[in-house]
This record gives C-alpha cells, structure tokens and sequence, in this order.
C-alpha cells in the first residue's frame, strides 16, 4: 500500500528508471545517471520537512476555503469537429488517429 | 516624450482629453517593439501590422502583453516550451476575453522559461529574455517576457503568471511593479497550468495606480474556474491615496535571516525608514515555518507540475513528449516520484500538512499588523548561466517568495532601488482579498520615490 | 478432496444521463453522433481548460448511494488518478480515491431455486427470463435462507474516458480516437467480495440494474455500454465442508490473488465469465499452482477469458486531491432532501402492491420489475376506483394485474384508462349470470308470441329480431354467441 513510508534520501538508479517509465518520457542512459544525482540533492532538501511535527495537523490541499462549487446541468455549444482537430495533423474520418495499440 | 514612455493612466486619459490618438498609441509601441524586441527578446510572438482590436471600451488603443502561458485564440501560444511550438489554440482564457472585450489590442506574446519553471527566464526553450538595465544579466523568471516589455516601454501592461514569484521577481529584477493576487482572485481559465493549487494570474504596470486599474477589470467569480472566488470586486483605485499613517506593517525575522545579499538589506532597511518617515509603524513578527517552505514547495509544485503536463502527449495538440526541456523533465521527474506509491505519505501529505502550518503563520501574524513587508530576493540580478547548472542553486532564487503562493495570500512587488544600476524591489503582502490595501501601501512608498520613473537605457 | 468456493465481487460503471458531461457543458448524449462533435477545451483536454462538476451527476450519484444504503460522508472530495493511454485526454481522470460520496452500503438480494429455475424454464426471450426472475425471487421471498446481504465498499463519480476504434487506414494497423464520450458522468459501483457463484452476481445485476432504472439516473444500456460489468474473481478453500464460511469475510480470509474480467457488457456473459473463471481456476489449485494476479479481456464468441497482456508492468495511479475542484460538504439537511428524492424502490414497492392489493408475490413481482409497469398498473387501480363510485363494475386489483401480466397489453400504446375501459367491458359481459338472462329470454318469447310461431313454421329468420330484443333488454351488454345459442336451443 502506498501508505507505507520509506525513509531516504537518494535514488537507486532503477528507481529513476521507474520513474521515467510511470512519467512516460524516454531518457538517454546518461540524462537517467544527471537525474538520478540531481533529484537525490533535492529529495535530500526536501526531507527536511521531517523536522516538523505535523501530528495534529490536517492536510490543506486547496487554499481557497470554497466548497460546493458546482454548474448547473445545462448544454452549451461545443467546439465543431473541425476545430477539434484544428491542432493535430493524424487524423482520420473525423477521429484522431494513433499507431495501433496491441489489444489482442 | 514618447507616448510609449506614459504610463496606463497617462494615456487613458490623453486619449479622453485628444491630446493623441489610439492609432499613435499603438504605433509607437509597435515601433518601440521594432526597435527593442531583438535587444532583448521579449516577446516570442510579434502582432504587428493592423491588428488592432476596434472594439470600443476602457482599453481602446491600449496595447497589453500576454505571458505565452495565456491561451489566446488564433494566436500561436507555446508557453515557452517546444513542445507547443506551433499551437494554435481554439479559444481565448478568460483573462485575455476581459481585456479583448474591453479593446485593448494584443500587442504580442511574451517569452518565458518554458512552462514558467524557472527565476531567471534561461529556461525559454527558444532563447532568453535580457533584463533591460544590463544584458549581460537575467530579468528574473518565469514571467521574463513581460516584466521586461513593460520596463523597456513595449507595452504599458504585460500579464503574467506567479506560482512562487514568477511575477514579483522579475519585477524586482525589471523595476516594474508586479502583483500576486490572492488565489483565486483572478481566474485560471485558459492559462496553462503549472501548479495548479499556487498558480496566480496577475500582472506588471509601471506604476501602483495602473496596476489597480488592470486589477479592477481581471478580478472576479469566473464560472469557467471553480477556484475563483466571489468575494467582492472593490473599486482598486479608490482608497489608494489613503496613506499608511498608523499602519502596521510587519516585519517577518526570518525573511532577513542569513543568505540575504547585504546590498539587498540595505535597500530593503531603506524603504523601512521611508514607511516610518510616513507615519507606520513597523512591527517585529515571526512566520516560524518559513523555513521549510522551499521544501514544501518543492514536494507540491512538482508533484502537480506532473500531472498537469501529462496531456502533453502529441495526439490532439503539439509535439510529443520528446520535446521537454531538461527542466520540464527535472519537475514531471521529481513530482511523479513524489506521488508514488510508497512515498505519497513521506513527501506530499507531509507537504500539505506543513501547508497548513505556513498559513497559520500568517493568519497568526496578521492578528498583528495590518501587512507584512520582505525582499522580494534574496540577491541581485545575476548574469546568465550562473546557476543553470546547479537546479537547487536556481530554486533558492525563490525562497522569498514560494511562501505566499503556499498560502494563497496576495503580494505586491514594488520598486525599492538600485544596486549597481541593477534594480532590488521589495514585496507587501497582506491577508487574502486585501489587494486596495497593497495598492494603498504601495502608492504611498510610490509617491515619495521616484525609481518608477527611472528608465532603462537601451 | 478440497472443498473449493469462489469469492467474487463486482466493479459496475454506470454513465448517468445528464443533459450535459461531467465538468463541462458539452452534451453527454453522444452516442450514435459524428466523431469529436461533442468536445470543448475541458473534455479534450487542451492547455489551461479547467474542469466544473456537474451539480445533477453529483446529486445522482449521492442518491444512488442512498438507494444502496450507503452512508454519505459529509466531506467528500475529488481526485487525480494519473496514467497514460490515448483515449485519457489529460493523462488523468478526475475520480474519487480515499473520500467517495458514498460508502458502507448493501443490497439484499434473494437467492433461492434460481437453478432449478433455470431448468424448469428453458426458454430465452426476456420475457420469460423476466418472469423467471421475478418467481425465484417471489419463491425466496421471506425465506431465511435464501435472503443474502452483498455489501457495497462504495459509489464514487468519475468522467468517462474517450472511445477507441481499432483498424486499418491506408495498410496500416491504427488506431482512431473519438473524444465524444471523454468526460460523460460515471458513477463506480464496488461490491465486497460477498458473492459466491455466478447466479448471486447475475441476481445482484439484475436488482442494481432495476434501482437505478427506477431511479431514472441512467439508461444503463449494456449495448450502447452505459453500463459496464467487471467481476473480479478468485477461488478459496472454504475451511470445511460442514461449517461453510460466514459470509463476510475478513480479508485476511482472502485468496492472496484475485482475477479481474474486464468491461462486459450482459448479465448472462458475466454468469458465463465467472463459471469459466471458477473452473480455470480450480483446475489450477488443483494442480497445487496459484492463478496468476491478472486483467483478463472477456471472448463472448468463444466463451472464454483470455489473459490480457499488461501494458505496463505496475499500475501506480499517484493520487492526489484535485486542486481544482473545491471540495464538496453536504449538510444533513441536503442528504434527507435527497433520500426523499428518491422514489418508491422495488423491494418496497412489492410488499406494498402484495399488502394494498392483496397480489401474490409472483404477480407483484413482475409488476415491479420495471418501473414504468408498476407507474402503469397503479394508474390503473386509481382509474377503477373513480369508475366503481360511477358505475357498477366490479373488477379487483388482481384483475387488472392479470390483464397486464397475462394478456401483455402494451402499455406503450393503451393508457391505463383505456385497459380499465376495456377490462369493465369484457367484465360486464360475462357478469350477466345464465338465470338472468334466462328470465329475460322468458320475457321476450312470451312477449312475441308471434315471432315464435313463425320460427316454429320454418321462418328461421325472425331469430335476429328475437336476438335483439333479448339485447335490447340488456341494454346491450349482451354476448350475442350465447344469446343465439340460448334461443335456438329453447325455441327447439
């Protein structure tokens, strides 16, 4: 489970690997090994935050103190097909078009 | 005097007394754009010609500059990064709809450390801004372009985005005046997100009394931006003359502690006697967590910087995701490892709890005061390529100013001299939804100094 | 020999059917329409589009939860669930992770001679499979054994993610991509796995396919794929035959894998799945191996799970809350507003129809089943009732109830006054009882004596006058068959 907490301060190698496969980028063998040293000096910064107690302290995610914001469930116009694929130049019959994805 | 030195007001009310008219405006910007734009390479996206917006209204004949993180509708938006090079957007944000509809012209886009990651503007993957007051040295980031369009006179009003001082250091680096609203004062709509929970809309006047008039057509509920507030729009120019005499302004500690560039401190304890001079009272307080703001920030901003760049993949829009810099890839690194399993708990809950503590600390101080006052940074301009190379180096340039953004509250960057000819401003922050009192409290420094009028030779 | 039993539960997506998507207002009713026609900056996901939830898909799906008696935590929120594939638009979907709108619910449902059922009525159409349904559960009914609670982990609302069409353009193997459906309000239903074989998870589908019909929230058209079906699947030993497993298991009683069958889109395919999963996955303990942890794709021609392979080794969602969206806080007030929303659900409205009309619980079952049938049959009994103070008539609740049960009027085409009508008349004419009817033909022989002696010398004609007369005493009401069939046997 993700609530396990693990205690460090550098990354392995395989772990900026993962990283980078979860993130979708593809990186040379040498951009893996810079980021592995310059993501380790930042993590090691940032464990600072271990120092403060934050027991009895409840997490803010949004700074705004709204709740209940909502639209009401009303049509408004949409953009048109050709605006749609205005910024894409692989499309095909209406539909954007991708290499195959293998699904078999 | 050239009508692209005046001021918004000046020619707002030029045009009403005919002393010029909307179509010298703009040609003398566009020409001064001519003329400067390759010095310092301010705008990524020149709109020149006749392209000017006739729709009658407060702004006719005023020409404003975007961020190229504002999406502006037929008009190439790239957010300064490669992967957008050759967007061209199906719609406006809200912002830009406001200023359009009320006729101002789009003089251009301006450049920017790509996805606005970045305090000096060398992370344009195009090519860098130069600060107007000496070239050899950077203008501040991440909202480069504009700070320095309106410093070098190329339009009287650039906007730009601040998500941990991406508007106040530049302006501090540029001599202009830059606002942070509160969070939530001016909508997100349509502006590229960065981080999306700090990410404030806002922008850079030459004057305290122009930025108050830009704010009073920006602010306001957009139902396009669930996070915008419906708190009221007061009229932002109206108590601006009001002074600070009796005023409380704070002092925060731990905003003067080491790291700080003496030559800053003594500009900043400048602009204290001047506010004692006007009759505030200035007040020793504490914002105990400022020290672990950076490292908070450095666990949220990334960590939403990751998800909010995932729909960068080349199918709908742009290139594919080959085309990040080096920094984009840095933060989507960084925050991708910080949400995943195992670590969430350790880094980003952690963050958000600390948070809270950060906004504690001023809710506390302002029990206090009335505003609170800091350097804007904790050093000089510095030349470019000093700190490319060390990414914590880079991110410290934010340490001043990481911290509001973390609380939402709003911040005011105003002028406060010179060091070397090289320009140090000074930042007044207040509680949330307190934007006329800045505008007071900085109007006040305004009138008794004169560093707004200074202008760049270039 | 080890005494195997499946443990199962149920993941079901469900697209409501607001007017407009989820967090903008593009219309969610895109299916059968041109690609990429109902798409904006928010559901196409462009640079600065931000997302605004849709008030009517959060009240639905809170209500939903109701109707599954869940509790609804007054603070609830939205989240991120981050991953990459072509039809996600943002590279995330704006889901609910670690506070739902609802949780903690159940469903009972009634599981008695479902098997025998199935063999005593072989038949397929819907009808009859509806009928079916409806007797085994008016079978269980009240049975101690055979009413079992499935319990509800949560409903949460999520968007849809766009459609992706497979094929090949120019000679080449593509991929097409239709963002129409990107953003449509998905409501995520998660059962425990309190299931035990394929016929509780089909009679479980049926009953939550009937609440939220009843509910109207969705058309939950497993055709057009607005909802969707995912058994996840594993075999356990039970500890021993004679004392058979409590049925709601601590986790720690789980198998330590567990088998997901992803988007299918029948009831009687996920019947199928989960027996096919049960026997793969027993011939493979058997063999002393654990099954594989896996997403396995659904093969309806072959009848088979087939296992799917993963395109990325871990799954690692990295939640975090969505920042824009504002979190949701419902006060007690709004969520006895929105349980008094809800309409009269099956269950209740079956002992109901069986107390106030005296139906059996086979009859009152069908007429539940759907929504617009029970709607149609109380209007129905409203309609009778005004015509019982206007009229003599006597029909019954059961009458009316037989007429639609038995007859299959359409209700579609025959208003409920209408079938009154139709059933007053029909039961006026057998009313009159052969001793009246004698009586009156006594009457009129003796009346016109006449016409019977011209009958008796051959005039056969002067029948229909006598008939007519015989109806004309009646008033018309008369079945002239019977009539004619009385004259001619007393004028013999």
């Amino acid at each position: 489970m993700r609530d396990m907490v693990k205690d460090k301060n550098s990354l392995t190698l395989e772990e900026v690997k993962h990283v980078a496969k979860l993130a979708k980028l593809n990186l040379s063998g040498e951009e893996l090994l810079k980021f592995q040293k310059q993501l380790s000096g930042i993590i090691d910064y940032i464990n600072k935050l271990k120092e403060v107690n934050t027991d009895e302290v409840e997490p803010t995610s949004q700074v705004t103190n709204l709740e209940n914001v909502f639209r009401e469930d009303e049509v408004k116009p949409s953009l048109t097909q050709k605006e749609v694929l205005s910024n894409t130049n692989s499309s095909y019959n209406g539909c954007f078009k991708v290499k195959a994805i293998f699904q078999e | 005097m050239e009508l692209y030195q005046l001021s918004l007001k000046e020619l707002i009310e030029g045009l009403k007394d005919k002393k010029f008219t909307r179509k010298e405006i703009l040609v003398s910007f566009y020409t001064r754009i001519q003329k400067i734009n390759p010095i310092v390479n301010a705008f990524l996206t020149v709109i020149g010609g006749n392209n000017w917006n006739d729709k009658e209204g407060e702004l006719s004949g005023i020409p404003v500059g975007f961020k190229d993180i504002y999406v502006t509708k037929d008009i190439r938006t790239t957010a300064g990064s490669k992967v957008l090079e050759n967007y061209i957007p199906q719609y406006n944000s809200t912002v830009v709809q406001k200023l359009v509809s009320k006729g101002a012209t789009i003089v251009g886009k301006t450049n920017q450390d790509a996805w606005a990651h970045g305090s000096s503007g060398e992370n344009s993957d195009f090519a860098p801004t130069k600060n107007p007051w000496n070239i050899d040295y950077v203008p501040g980031g991440s909202s480069s372009g504009s700070a320095v369009a309106v410093a070098a006179g190329m339009c009287p009003v650039a906007f730009g985005t601040d998500t941990g001082g991406s508007i106040r250091l530049p302006a501090s680096f540029c001599n202009v005046v830059g606002l942070k609203p509160t969070y939530g004062r001016v909508s997100r709509y349509g502006i590229i997100a960065m981080a999306s929970s700090h990410d404030s809309i806002g922008h850079f006047t030459r004057t305290v009394y122009d930025n108050a008039l830009i704010l009073n057509m920006t602010a306001g509920k957009d139902p396009c931006d669930a996070t915008t507030s419906n708190t009221n729009v007061p009229d932002y120019t109206k108590n601006i003359k009001n002074g600070v005499k009796g005023l409380k302004i704070g002092l925060p500690k731990e905003y003067l502690a080491k790291g700080i560039d003496p030559n800053v401190e003594k500009i900043f304890k400048q602009v204290l006697q001047k506010y004692e001079g006007l009759g505030a009272k200035i007040i020793d307080i504490s914002l105990p967590h400022t020290e672990y703001a950076l490292a908070v920030y450095y666990i949220i901003q990334p960590s939403e910087v990751s998800s909010n760049l995932a729909r960068y993949d080349g199918i709908r829009f742009g290139n594919d995701r080959n085309r990040f810099g080096q920094e984009a890839i840095r933060r989507i690194m960084l925050g991708t490892y910080t949400l995943s399993a195992g670590y969430y708990d350790a880094y980003y809950l952690k963050a958000m709890k600390v948070r809270t503590l950060l906004i504690q600390d001023f809710k506390k101080a302002y029990e206090k005061v009335d505003v609170i006052i800091t350097p804007v940074s904790p050093t000089l301009p510095f030349k470019f390529g000093e700190k490319t190379d060390n990414p914590l180096a880079m991110y410290l340039s934010d340490i001043l100013t990481v911290t509001m953004n973390l609380a939402g509250v709003p911040a005011l960057s105003i002028p406060g001299g010179f060091v070397r000819g090289l320009p140090v401003g000074f930042q007044i922050v207040g509680p949330n939804f307190s934007e006329d009192l800045l505008y007071q409290v900085g109007y006040a420094y305004e009138q008794v100094t004169d560093w707004h009028k200074q202008k760049p030779k270039l | 020999m080890n005494n195997f039993e499946p443990i199962i539960g149920l993941e079901i997506h469900v697209e409501l059917k607001t007017k407009s998507k989820m967090f903008c207002g593009c219309n969610a009713d895109y299916f059968g329409h041109e690609p990429n026609t109902h798409c904006c900056p928010v559901c196409l996901g462009l640079p600065g589009a931000l997302p605004v939830p849709n008030r009517r898909a959060v009240e639905w799906c809170v209500m939903l939860g109701l109707a599954l008696n869940c509790e609804i935590p007054l603070l609830s929120k939205f989240d991120r669930k981050n991953y990459f594939y072509p039809d996600l638009p943002k590279g995330y979907q704006i889901s609910q992770y670690d506070k739902p709108f609802c949780v903690n619910g159940w469903m009972e449902i009634y599981i008695k001679d479902v098997i025998s059922n199935e063999v005593r009525n072989p038949g397929s159409i819907a009808a009859v499979k509806n009928i079916r349904f409806a007797r085994s559960l008016a079978n269980a009914r009240d049975d101690n054994g055979s009413k079992k609670t499935i319990r509800i982990r949560r409903v949460h609302m999520e968007e849809d993610t766009g459609k992706l069409l497979h094929g090949v353009v120019n000679g080449e193997k593509c991929t097409l991509i239709d963002f129409n459906r990107s953003s449509v309000p998905l409501v995520e239903i998660v059962t425990e796995p309190d299931i035990r074989s394929s016929d509780e998870a089909k009679i479980f589908l049926k009953k939550l396919y009937q609440i939220i019909r009843y509910l109207g929230i969705s058309d939950a058209d497993m055709v057009k794929g607005s909802m969707r079906l995912e058994p996840n699947i594993s075999v356990g030993i039970a500890a021993s035959p004679s004392a058979p497993r409590n049925d709601n298991n601590k986790e720690s009683e789980l198998p330590s894998y567990k088998v997901e069958v992803k988007n299918i889109n029948s009831f009687n395919f996920v019947k199928k799945a989960i027996d096919y999963e049960i026997e793969r996955q027993i011939e493979i303990l058997e063999r002393g191996e654990i099954p594989k942890q896996e997403t396995r794709g659904w093969d309806e021609k072959k009848g088979i799970t087939y296992s799917q392979r993963s395109k990325e080794e871990a799954h690692d969602y990295r939640y975090f809350p969505e920042p824009d969206i504002p979190p949701i806080r419902w006060t007690t007030d709004q969520i006895t507003k929105y349980k008094l929303q809800i309409p009269e659900l099956p269950d209740k409205k079956l002992k109901r129809f069986i107390k106030e009309y005296g139906l059996s619980e086979y009859d009152a079952a069908i007429l539940t089943e759907e929504k617009e049938v029970a709607e149609y049959y109380e209007s129905g009994i409203k309609n009778y009732e005004l015509r019982i103070k206007n009229e003599k008539v006597n029909i019954t609740p059961k009458i009316i109830a037989n007429w639609i049960i038995n007859k299959k009027v359409n209700i579609s085409r025959v208003t409920p006054e209408e079938l009154v009508k139709l059933i007053s008349q029909k039961q006026q004419t057998v009313q009159i009882d052969e001793k009246e009817l004698d009586k009156i033909i006594d009457e009129i022989l003796s009346d016109n004596q006449k016409a019977v002696n011209d009958y008796k010398a051959g005039k056969t004609q002067v029948l229909m006058f006598l008939l007519g007369m015989v109806m004309r005493g009646l008033a018309g009401k008369g079945d002239t068959a019977l009539i004619r069939k009385l004259l001619e046997k007393r004028l013999q």
